[in-house]
């Protein structure tokens, strides 16, 4: 049977896209956000997931308002990166698992959770940035995963809730551990933490809350469900709201987790970076 | 029906900020439709060379199409744009979210990158 091994979180901006391109790991203002991933790196190395769920949130590449998808989940052989329209290198497309992504949406719709499936699926910064920071040179790297994405939608109000999120994750773990097959299996929750992008309030960076979010992510993610979703945008920004892939992760990984590492960085562009590894109790 | 009693997910006035809901997404349709042509480099270049015949292409109004020309990003989030889409037409003036955000703060560049890193204080 299948099983998982753990969830990863990071931030996915798209500066770190262009920072990777130019090899500025060692610059004063990267250092302490690169500086993060290594022991990530050498857990997966020694870990090796045979599949990556990368739950993060599409930014008007997969999807536009015409048709906005509240939780998507990608069923492809292989997820294309494409033009996002401002300089970041595009890469060659990410190995899927469509015989697991129709198990877990088999899975989550016998749960209730109504989803829409997704046999093209372009996928942005949200889900590429994080790749490349736990895999160098993905999705070229020999220890690369085949992966499935799964988006949810902070683009447009109403977004789901926080309770809604941590119950995907959930429903999400019961699918996995259901499938029959012997792989190993990681969690990937991609975005936040603050940061307001647009309005007369751009530039909002709330480290005290970013700093609850990771303490409680580990040790009562039912506490945060309660938050509301104004009260996301207020605390943590109007683009914090990515802040629900963490939610959804950390309910795909049970109810106990082991925080192996963890790093916080401000700022990294406008917002407050997150990364840690969580990995699920044996 | 009276509208006071179909509140879901009452919105709280957060100062300085616009939450991108239904009514805002009906509103800035055609200016988000725009700026989400522009993931591709073909339209990008269409739009350079006539930004006012790709105005009326998108069926931007006369506040989007003022707002683009004035580059203004809270006049173009007034008319309805969101920042995700926004960021595409910032792209195109090689615009990143810090100039971005010091325009809408009215600060320098500097100035607001000072206040990025003063959070961390």
């Amino acid at each position: 049977m299948a099983h998982i091994i753990g969830g990863l979180t990071s931030s996915h901006i798209p500066a770190v896209g262009n920072a990777i391109a130019k090899e500025l790991f060692d610059e004063p203002y990267w250092k302490p956000f690169f500086e993060g991933y290594p022991p990530i790196r050498e857990w997966l190395s020694r870990n090796k997931p045979d599949v990556a769920i990368n739950i993060y949130n599409d930014h008007g590449l997969g999807f536009f308002l015409d048709c906005m998808p509240t939780f998507a989940i990608g069923a492809a052989h292989e997820y294309r990166n494409e033009d996002e329209g401002w300089g970041i290198p595009q890469l060659p497309p990410f190995p899927g698992d469509p015989k697991l992504s129709w198990h877990i949406i088999e899975s989550m719709v016998e749960d209730h959770f109504d989803i829409t499936s997704c046999q093209e699926l372009a996928v942005d910064h949200g889900f590429t940035v994080p790749m490349q920071l736990f895999w160098p040179g993905a999705p070229s790297n020999p220890d690369m995963p085949r992966v499935v994405p799964i988006s949810a939608n902070t683009v447009q109000h109403p977004i789901p809730t926080l309770q809604r999120a941590l119950d995907f994750g959930k429903a999400l773990r019961k699918a996995l551990l259901s499938y029959p097959e012997d792989v190993s299996i990681l969690v990937l929750g991609t975005g936040g933490l603050s940061h307001q992008l647009d309005g007369e309030r751009a530039g909002f960076i709330n480290k005290d809350f970013d700093k609850m979010c990771m303490e409680k992510i580990v040790t009562d993610p039912e506490a945060l469900a309660k938050i509301s979703r104004m009260e996301l945008v207020e605390k943590a920004g109007a683009q914090g709201t990515e802040f629900l892939m963490w939610m959804m992760m950390r309910g795909a990984l049970g109810e106990s987790v082991n925080p192996l590492h963890s790093n916080y960085h401000i700022p990294i562009s406008n917002t407050g970076a997150g990364t840690m590894l969580l990995e699920c109790a044996a | 029906m009276d509208r006071e009693s179909v509140r879901f997910d009452p919105h709280t006035t957060i100062e300085g900020t616009t939450i991108f809901d239904g009514s805002q997404a009906m509103k800035g349709y055609a200016l988000n439709k725009m700026c989400y042509s522009f993931n591709s480099a073909d339209n990008r270049d269409e739009f350079v060379a006539d930004p006012e015949a790709y105005f009326t292409k998108f069926g931007l109004n006369d506040e989007q199409k003022q707002a683009c020309r004035n580059k203004n990003v809270l006049e173009m989030i007034a008319a309805g744009g969101n920042i995700y889409y926004l960021a595409k037409f910032a792209g195109i003036y090689k615009l990143d979210v810090q100039d971005v955000g010091a325009q809408q703060t009215g600060m320098t560049k500097q100035q607001f990158q000072e206040k990025l890193k003063s959070a961390g204080d």
